[in-house]
């Protein structure tokens, strides 16, 4: 039954992609996938719970890590489960957000109503109260049983412990722990055009998350409940109101959070002796460095994407300026800085993030630097290195001549199991070698001048600013973040049939000059960004079809 | 049915003894173990310890075929606890033309007997959870997993590849977490159940039958992640029940002191042993007060980040960057590195032991599966990875012993550790690692 009808699924495809879609436009038809759940990041759930009850209740507690799925966390969270252990600490920071929403003071604000009593239920004012958050926390509005359910849940709580707001603390603790609240769950609807898309609350929480990283505010949920994310017009209005807003950069950045590995700063660590200067407030520093540049560069600038490679705007703060040299106005603050011409500064990837994210605690690493530009920034996977190596003359090199990483490295070329790999790392990584592992300047090595001249992909550099100059005309580079975009967006990696569609989307971006605003204006109005499929009983269909499409095996 | 246990089928295959194909038998439970003065019997307790890169080859152990173990210099800090403990080297894993993902490989085909087909790639539950799923169910806690590496992502227990344990890594945190709030303590005289209790179970109850409808929108993959969320809802209101009881007498239990303000996380050696040391003795008293009985340590990353402060190098790249000193024949500082993953594993042993229970002590009521990721940490070899079994497991087990496994798969040990711990297991793995064959010299 399922076969017949992915075979009639197909034809309908087939006969269809050479019909004019619903809009008018030549945007090329896609299958779409099915709908997964995806685990709210830490992130979101924070922005959540800030957005709906403001930045001043605290969110204590620790959140399982994701796992790292094609290049992001965002598909980590379409795998996500929810184990006994996490489920535990959800309870714990629903409770204690719970209690600090109803406390004496922040009810005065949240909760909007006041019962008749405050030692026992009231079922109005809950119903208020339960009715006016789940909307936000489920994205959607509470179906009638679900509110009832959340408001007996903080009647029989009032009861019990002789509190109304106690019991709309546990009624709200109820609505944090349940899986509508910490998945992201969508659903399909029927389509003009015969096949499926989201639903339009669906469509809320895909722009809301994408643009913001957090839950829909009330204008985007009415939109939906007005049909209006159902037509061009609509989804524009909304589109063009997020991209006003400030959250737009939050978006962004988390984005970029996720695509450059900046998980990986939660366990950054420096040798304090081998790098004395590299403080903790330089870690979180460095890291909101980069993120400001970007922002910047992509949204404020609305740049050509690659310029993130070769730009020398950036953002320096207090705690940065002993590193980059740069003198400090304002020692407590941020302020904007452009790096002169000559310096060896130039795009994100001489920035002290990148520097620091990707070497050991005590040394620097052309190879995990390498391999993060081919990875990250070029969706290039490297592939494992083999096992079982034995390293005998890379050691006995090491303790005798070499003085440089290029010398050392050098051992990598003469071993035929190693040299296939790592000429796609080492070259572009020891560009970066006048970085130390704390991201700092230096010429030399071991009394022996350092060598940055390479090539990548056929052009040549003498250093790393050369690299970004590489980099900005390697068409792979835009290609990949266009391809990392839809899948933070979707929560799904591009399947064969969405291949057609990614070159399309790669097409516009080149045309609007690599500006990402419009490729996610391209993005959020496509009938792709929202195609699905409704869940099928097959376990065998789920993920049929999931490719890395622009994850090349090197 | 029962079975006296000398019904196992003994017999020897390639020079080590196996007990062949048996069904699980229900009489290893509490046969040998002894009762509480209370009568309640003491329960059996699993765990596992994990270091990462193994020994320098030729410095572990001696393989000089004595009955006992011959400790050698990498492992002279588990000297004081040779009868505590028996020792495994020799067995394999054959990867099935698979390729061998370095760092993963190793310890994800000893923990859960599949090979993997790429790094990553984990279907099958590690031991512990399945050994978990036996034993957790009837405790606050189904399984408390920890790391001393200062990250979460550090954990080496999953039940497939999308649901994985996270550890806990803070000392502070995990003493909130089993001896803060929510904690009853079994000795104290007077017994009344906070009123918030009932609330917040009652709350779980109701999102566990509301959510159930959940499942009809739900696709294939989906709903058995949701299958994962029902379980843990279960345990989560079970944790409540129990905590509207009033729990049985454990005498061994003491509530700990709470460890320092202040502390620090990372991967420097000393700030890593000194974590190590405050989570065990946080776990131990966990294990007495009976919170939990399954438990799993993490010591080291299999790519061990530990090193020392002022270093550039962590374990993990001395042993492919730190020369082979010509005047020892083995890298100097990768030796000095192994021995303090033992010096922790002994303090981890002792910890165990200094906890009296019935007649003897935590240690004999507990069944620790200690294992590394390779057996040549210089050329990460999958072969010859060394596994040791440590504490009686109540009487089930004997100890002191060396067995080589002659080439045999690896996964003779984990099978053997199941069927200790009451999983009914026949066999184990799957491709060329598969067994059916226990080791029956450790039996009782």
């Amino acid at each position: 039954m399922i076969y017949l009808k992915n075979i009639l699924r197909t034809v309908l495809l087939s006969a269809m992609a050479f019909t004019v879609s619903a809009c008018g436009e030549d945007e090329p038809l896609t299958e779409g996938t099915e709908p997964k759940l995806r685990r709210l990041t830490e992130q979101q759930y924070r922005n959540s719970i800030s957005d709906v009850f403001g930045g001043n209740i605290i969110v204590a507690g620790r959140f399982d890590p994701l796992e790292r799925i094609d290049g992001l966390l965002a598909l980590g969270a379409s795998s996500a489960t929810i184990t006994p252990a996490a489920l535990e600490r959800y309870e714990a920071m629903a409770r204690s957000i719970a209690l600090q929403v109803v406390d004496e003071e922040n009810r005065k604000v949240l909760v909007s109503c006041a019962p008749a009593a405050s030692n026992t239920r009231d079922d109005a004012c809950a119903n208020t109260f339960i009715s006016s958050v789940g909307k936000f926390l489920f994205r959607r509005p509470l179906t009638g049983s679900e509110q009832t359910l959340y408001t007996n849940l903080s009647g029989a709580g009032a009861e019990g412990l002789g509190d109304f707001y106690q019991g709309l603390g546990y009624g709200l603790t109820g609505l944090m722990v349940s899986p509508k609240f910490l998945y992201i769950n969508e659903t399909a609807a029927p389509a003009p055009d015969g096949l499926h898309q989201l639903d339009g609350y669906s469509k809320a929480s895909r722009l809301s998350f994408l643009l913001w990283n957090t839950t829909p505010d009330a204008v985007l949920l009415d939109a939906a409940a007005a049909g209006e994310l159902d037509t061009k017009d609509g989804l524009e209005k909304q589109f063009n109101r997020m991209m006003t807003s400030s959250r737009v950069e939050h978006g962004v950045a988390s984005f970029f959070e996720d695509m450059l590995e900046f998980e990986r700063f939660d366990i950054l660590e420096k040798d304090p002796v081998i790098y004395p200067a590299f403080i903790l407030n330089v870690t979180e520093d460095a890291k909101e460095q980069t993120l400001r540049t970007l922002t910047q560069v992509l949204i404020e600038d609305k740049s050509d994407y690659r310029d993130i490679f070769t730009t020398r705007k950036t953002f320096i703060s207090g705690d940065l300026g002993p590193i980059y040299r740069v003198p400090i106005e304002n020692p407590e603050g941020w302020m904007p800085y452009e790096f002169p011409e000559a310096s060896p500064w130039a795009g994100i990837q001489t920035h002290l993030s990148f520097q620091a994210l990707f070497s050991h605690p005590g040394k620097s690493s052309p190879t995990l630097r390498g391999q993060a530009v081919r990875e990250s920034l070029l969706c290039q996977k490297i592939p494992e290195p083999p096992g079982d190596v034995d390293f005998a003359d890379f050691n006995d090199d090491a303790n005798q001549i070499n003085k440089t990483a290029r010398q050392r490295l050098d051992v990598h070329n003469k071993e035929a199991s190693c040299a296939g790999c790592h000429k796609l790392m080492d070259p572009i990584g020891l560009a970066m070698e006048t970085f130390d592992g704390a991201g700092q300047l230096r010429t030399t090595e071991n009394g022996v001048k350092i060598d940055t001249s390479g090539e990548l992909d056929g052009i040549t550099y003498e250093n790393a600013v050369g690299l970004g100059q590489a980099l900005r005309q390697n068409a792979s580079a835009p290609a990949c973040f266009t391809n990392r975009l839809y899948a933070y967006g979707t929560g799904h990696s591009p399947t064969r049939s969405e291949r057609q569609w990614m070159g399309y989307l790669e097409g516009k971006f080149a045309a609007a000059g690599y500006r990402v605003p419009e490729l996610l204006m391209e993005m959020v109005l496509s009938d792709a960004f929202y195609r699905v499929v409704p869940p099928s009983l097959d376990t065998n269909t789920a993920d049929a079809g999931i490719i890395s499409a622009k994850e090349t095996k090197l | 049915m029962t079975l006296s246990r000398r019904s196992f089928l003994r017999g020897t295959v390639a020079g080590s003894a196996v007990a062949l194909g048996l069904p699980f038998l229900d009489c290893f439970l509490n046969d040998n173990g002894t009762a509480l003065a209370s009568g309640a019997p003491i329960p059996v307790r699993f765990g596992s310890w994990f270091w990462g890169l193994g020994h320098t080859p030729g410095r572990g152990i001696a393989m000089d075929g004595k009955p006992g173990i011959t400790f050698l210099e990498e492992t002279q800090p588990l000297v004081p606890h040779a009868d505590d403990l028996n020792y495994f080297n020799a067995f394999n894993t054959p990867l099935d033309g698979r390729p061998s993902a370095v760092h993963f490989t190793g310890w994800v085909a000893a923990k859960t007997g599949n090979v993997p087909r790429t790094f990553g790639d984990t279907p099958e539950p590690t031991l512990d959870v399945i050994i978990a799923d036996q034993i957790g169910s009837e405790t606050r806690f189904r399984s408390l997993d920890l790391s001393s590496t200062g990250s979460a992502r550090d954990s080496y227990t999953f039940r497939n590849s999308t649901s994985r344990n996270a550890a806990d890594v803070s000392p502070l945190a995990f003493y909130q977490r089993v001896f803060g709030a929510g904690f009853v303590d079994p000795n104290q005289a007077d017994f009344t159940p906070a009123p918030s209790v009932m609330v917040r179970s009652s709350v779980l109850s109701a999102v566990h039958e509301e959510s159930k409808d959940f499942l009809r929108t739900l696709g294939a993959s989906d709903r058995a992640r949701m299958d994962e969320y029902f379980t843990s809802i279960r345990q989560l209101e079970h944790q409540l029940a129990l905590q509207m009881e009033k729990p049985d007498v454990s005498e061994a239990c003491g509530i700990p002191t709470p460890p320092p303000e202040g502390e620090v996380l990372g991967i420097e050696i000393d700030v890593v042993k000194n974590n190590h040391k405050l989570l065990t003795d946080i776990l131990v008293m966990a294990l007495a007060c009976n919170q939990t009985r399954v438990f799993n340590m993490l010591y080291s990353q299999a790519l061990s980040m530990v090193r020392r402060r002022g270093e550039s190098f962590t374990h993990h790249t001395l042993t492919h960057e730190e020369p082979i000193d010509a005047s020892l024949g083995y890298q100097r500082e990768v030796a000095k590195l192994h021995v303090h993953s033992m010096e922790a594993l002994a303090t981890f042993i002792q910890a165990f032991k200094d906890i009296r229970e019935g007649d003897g002590t935590l240690l004999d009521n507990t069944l620790i599966f200690a294992n590394s990721d390779t057996g040549n940490s210089r050329v990460h070899s999958v072969d010859n990875i060394p596994v040791m079994m440590i504490g009686k497991a109540g009487g089930r087990l004997k100890t002191g012993m060396h067995i080589a496994g002659n080439g045999d798969p690896i996964t003779r040990i984990g099978l053997t550790a199941m069927q200790v711990m009451g999983i009914p297991v026949e066999r184990w793995g799957t491709g060329s690692i598969e067994t059916t064959k226990t080791i029956s010299e450790i039996l009782v």
